[in-house]
């Protein structure tokens, strides 16, 4: 009855809905392409099971930041502390995993919890005390750093073989189950009453609050859960490098970001998926083990992925006004 | 009348900043009643609707449902007693889809409290099927649907509550007739089961066909309940004063030999399908027809905001370019959209910044702004335009509409732009406004401007047009002058086809 609004295939209304997914992907494939072509023209051979388990290893820390920053984002909001959350995690793991399993489970959910309780206070600020997202995180990620500094003042600690054998086993690509286990969390959050309002607020917030959603809420849950992905990131960190270092998690705070934005989660919140920025999260690997290969001065490696990330950027904008248009 | 009230307002109270929007009204509607609220923009009938509906809470004052004294904490406690409102600033999330915006808090779960978008959109389907919608996809997005589709998921969502009272505050001025009569089908039936309307609306007519009973508003307060009450007595009371004539008299239609100011050849582009015109000097060109059928892109297109397809634009004979809306300015072509809150005021900067806007290159000298200069124009302007503003420093987002709409007219007048392109601009204007705008038209007309008026009201392009284009389908399906022309002469040319087939 009321004007029109042509019905479409389900794919079509898949395709369109998930154009930022389609495009990570169609990254991904062409970044591993790449990546295949040049460490064969440069090693004499294709990559095979090692080069697979130490990427998927080596990109898990930023998996879970990408999966961090996007609770965040969605709600139109920004977590810088995200690589501050990772230090002090990776600090906390330095000192505190033992050598028994339970000393090791014990340390682990302490450091989970302290993460959580770390995004509950930017939460805090955010919600209750109506502060610029950008504002709080860029303090907190300071005193964050601050406190890792503190805690583990110099590179060092120890991690037992066996937790970095379990979380990221150099010869089983065991961490490619927590991708998938990330990407089913991700699905059924979504489909959750906390999910959808957590898209529902970076959708509109006061539209969202006339709804009945509580927006406080809703923001609460999302910077918690920030902080505890962050920490978890900060505890893979510390499990593949074997030894804490409480300065190597400062660059999650951008990379996270750059993870989002390649895996197609808008940035005025409301729109996009996590499985999106992990993605993107590998994408951003890829970029690094290209440029590796190829022998690029490491000097002028922040060159080329910042001039990746523009054409990405470039191509995902360009695409979504393509299919805009052809409606 | 021996009914008790299911909804009542005492004396209740509400000022934003500086404005008192409520202050002491009283109102009280009947079970089974259809109860229309109608006043000036600015009069206080949103401010009551939210207040009733738990949105905002009033600053003093008392809200009764069935007799009980009830505090609303927020909308959540007015739904938990049955009380539903489509507000007038849709409360739809725009990158949602139509099932998640229709189930939103009440999605269907699974034994583990997850939803499935399979069988979000089987429900949503449902849903809109037992309100007789068909044609809006459950799956699709919200900003994907036009304004009156969005209108209608608003409704249906509401409706969809099975509602003991529902609100709507202005839920027409995004429909068509054909999404009214399905509106008011529904407040019919509704209104059969004992359910209480309130709504509001700036259309008359609408008010008499469907109102059981009318509160007038003015000025935050209440001033009279009617059973029936006549469109003079209602202008009267609405605006405290008799309106003379509604319709300022047209001047002179120019001579056939005026200056050609606009030409327009075979355009087309979108939904325009190729259209020829010319637009003269002192000329009010109206143009009417259903939404949909290409009006929207031709007057985007001659503001350079969308680039035509095909055809040509000649300004003074000679064909232009416009490749933006800062190229379109500079060739003397300024529009006045209907949406002025996304398309055209700068709604957090003050009524002077936005009414200097598209003349800051003249008030400037080096780049910098003379500020005296912008002042006094400002001042003259608001003076001119009756912008009711307590100054001209206050951010035009806290004016009504209708002064928003008429700072917006106020920008034009200042650039001295030869052509102006008025795009619905009265859409939910209220009466007296409505008024000050059509006198300005006239004005401006007479002063040499050429005029190309779009409006969905086909009253308004009878009696304010010399000529009347009719879009069908991208085309113009009619010319009607003037002379005796009657609004249900423009809506048969626009309805033609359809009627045919």
């Amino acid at each position: 009855m009321p004007p029109r609004a042509a019905r479409r295939s389900l794919l079509a209304h898949a395709i369109a809905r998930n154009i930022g997914l389609v495009l990570v992907i169609f990254l991904l494939v062409f970044s591993i392409f790449l990546y295949g072509l040049i460490y064969g023209l440069t090693e004499g051979r294709l990559p095979g099971g090692f080069e697979l388990t130490s990427t998927v290893n080596n990109t898990m820390p930023l998996v879970l930041a990408a999966m961090a920053q996007t609770l965040v984002v969605l709600t139109r909001g920004l977590d810088l502390s995200v690589g501050g959350v990772v230090d002090l995690a990776n600090a906390l793991g330095a000192i505190s995993l033992g050598a028994t399993p339970a000393r090791m489970a014990l340390a682990s959910a302490f450091i989970l919890l302290a993460g959580a309780g770390l995004g509950l206070v930017n939460g805090i600020l955010v919600a209750y005390g109506r502060l610029q997202p950008i504002l709080v995180t860029l303090a907190t990620l300071s005193i964050y750093q601050g406190l890792a500094i503190r805690i583990l003042p110099q590179p060092g600690g120890a991690v037992p073989e066996g937790y970095t054998a379990l979380l990221t086993n150099p010869s089983v690509p065991a961490a490619l189950l927590y991708v998938v286990l990330l990407g089913l969390f991700w699905t059924a959050f979504r489909r959750s009453q906390a999910g959808i309002a957590i898209i529902a607020i970076g959708n509109d917030e006061g539209a969202a609050a006339a709804n009945g959603i509580n927006p406080l809420r809703a923001k609460l849950l999302a910077y918690t859960l920030s902080g505890f992905f962050a920490a978890a990131a900060g505890l893979f960190l510390v499990a593949t490098a074997t030894a804490g270092d409480a300065t190597t998690g400062n660059g999650y705070t951008l990379t996270s970001i750059v993870a989002v934005v390649l895996g197609g989660v808008s940035l005025f919140g409301g729109r996009g998926s996590a499985i999106g920025a992990m993605l993107g999260a590998f994408v951003t690997t890829m970029i690094v083990n290209i440029l590796f290969f190829a022998h690029i001065d490491p000097l002028y490696q922040s060159f080329y992925e910042g001039a990746f990330l523009v054409i990405a950027v470039v191509l995902a904008e360009g695409l979504g006004r393509f299919v805009r248009k052809r409606r | 009348m021996s009914a008790a009230p299911s909804l009542e307002a005492i004396t209740a109270s509400k000022a934003y900043g500086g404005v008192q929007a409520l202050d002491n009204a009283s109102f009280s509607a009947l079970p089974g009643e259809v109860h229309a609220l109608v006043g000036e923009n600015g009069a206080g009938k949103s401010t009551l609707i939210k207040v009733l509906g738990g949105r905002v809470r009033p600053d003093s004052g008392t809200i009764r449902i069935d007799g009980a004294k009830v505090v609303h904490g927020g909308p959540n406690d007015a739904h938990l007693l049955g009380c539903w409102t489509v507000f007038q600033e849709l409360t739809l999330l725009p990158w949602m889809s139509v099932a998640e915006n229709l189930l939103l808090r009440r999605e269907p779960r699974n034994a583990l409290g997850l939803t499935s978008p399979r069988r979000l959109v089987a429900a949503a389907g449902r849903v809109l099927e037992k309100f007789g919608i068909t044609e809006i996809d459950p799956r699709a997005l919200i900003e994907d649907l036009p304004l009156a589709a969005r209108q209608v998921i608003e409704i249906v969502r509401a409706l969809s509550h099975e509602p003991r009272i529902l609100l709507l505050d202005e839920p027409t001025s995004a429909l068509m007739e054909r999404e009214t009569a399905w509106l008011f089908a529904q407040i019919r039936r509704l209104r059969a089961t004992g359910t209480t309307i309130v709504f509001t609306s700036h259309r008359w007519h609408e008010v008499e066909t469907i109102a059981d009973r009318i509160t007038v508003f003015r000025g935050g307060r209440d001033v009279g309940s009617f059973t029936t009450l006549a469109e003079e007595e209602a202008v009267t009371l609405m605006t405290g004063q008799r309106v003379e004539t509604f319709y300022p008299p047209l001047p002179a239609a120019p001579s056939a030999r005026a200056d050609a100011m606009l030409s327009v050849a075979d355009l087309a582009g979108g939904r325009l399908a190729g259209v020829s015109f010319t637009l003269h000097q002192g000329e009010i060109l109206g143009v009417g027809g259903l939404a949909g059928h290409g009006h929207r892109e031709l007057f985007l297109m001659l503001f350079g905001a969308e680039r035509p397809h095909a055809g040509r634009i000649l300004l003074r004979g000679r064909e232009v370019r416009l490749r933006s809306p800062r190229g379109a300015i500079r060739n003397g072509i300024a529009l006045v959209p209907e949406d002025r809150k996304t398309e055209g005021l700068l709604l957090p900067l003050s009524v002077r910044d936005n009414l200097t806007l598209a003349v800051l290159d003249r008030l400037s000298r080096f780049g910098v702004i003379g500020r005296a200069a912008e002042r006094a124009q400002a001042a003259r302007l608001m003076a001119r335009l009756a912008v009711r503003a307590p100054n001209a420093a206050i951010p035009v987002g806290t004016l009504s509409g209708g002064n928003q709409q008429k700072v917006l007219l106020g920008r034009w007048l200042l650039a001295d732009c030869p052509i102006l392109l008025f795009y619905d601009v009265t859409r939910g204007v209220d009466v007296a406004t409505k008024h000050e705008i059509y006198e300005l038209m006239m004005e401006l007309a007479r002063s040499g401007s050429a005029i190309l008026f779009y409006s969905s009201d086909a009253l308004e392009l009878a009696h304010l047009a010399h000529r009347v284009l009719v879009l069908r389908e991208g085309r113009i399906a009619a010319e009607l002058p003037a002379l005796d022309l009657t609004a249900e002469q423009i809506v048969a040319a626009a309805m033609r086809e359809r009627l045919a087939a």
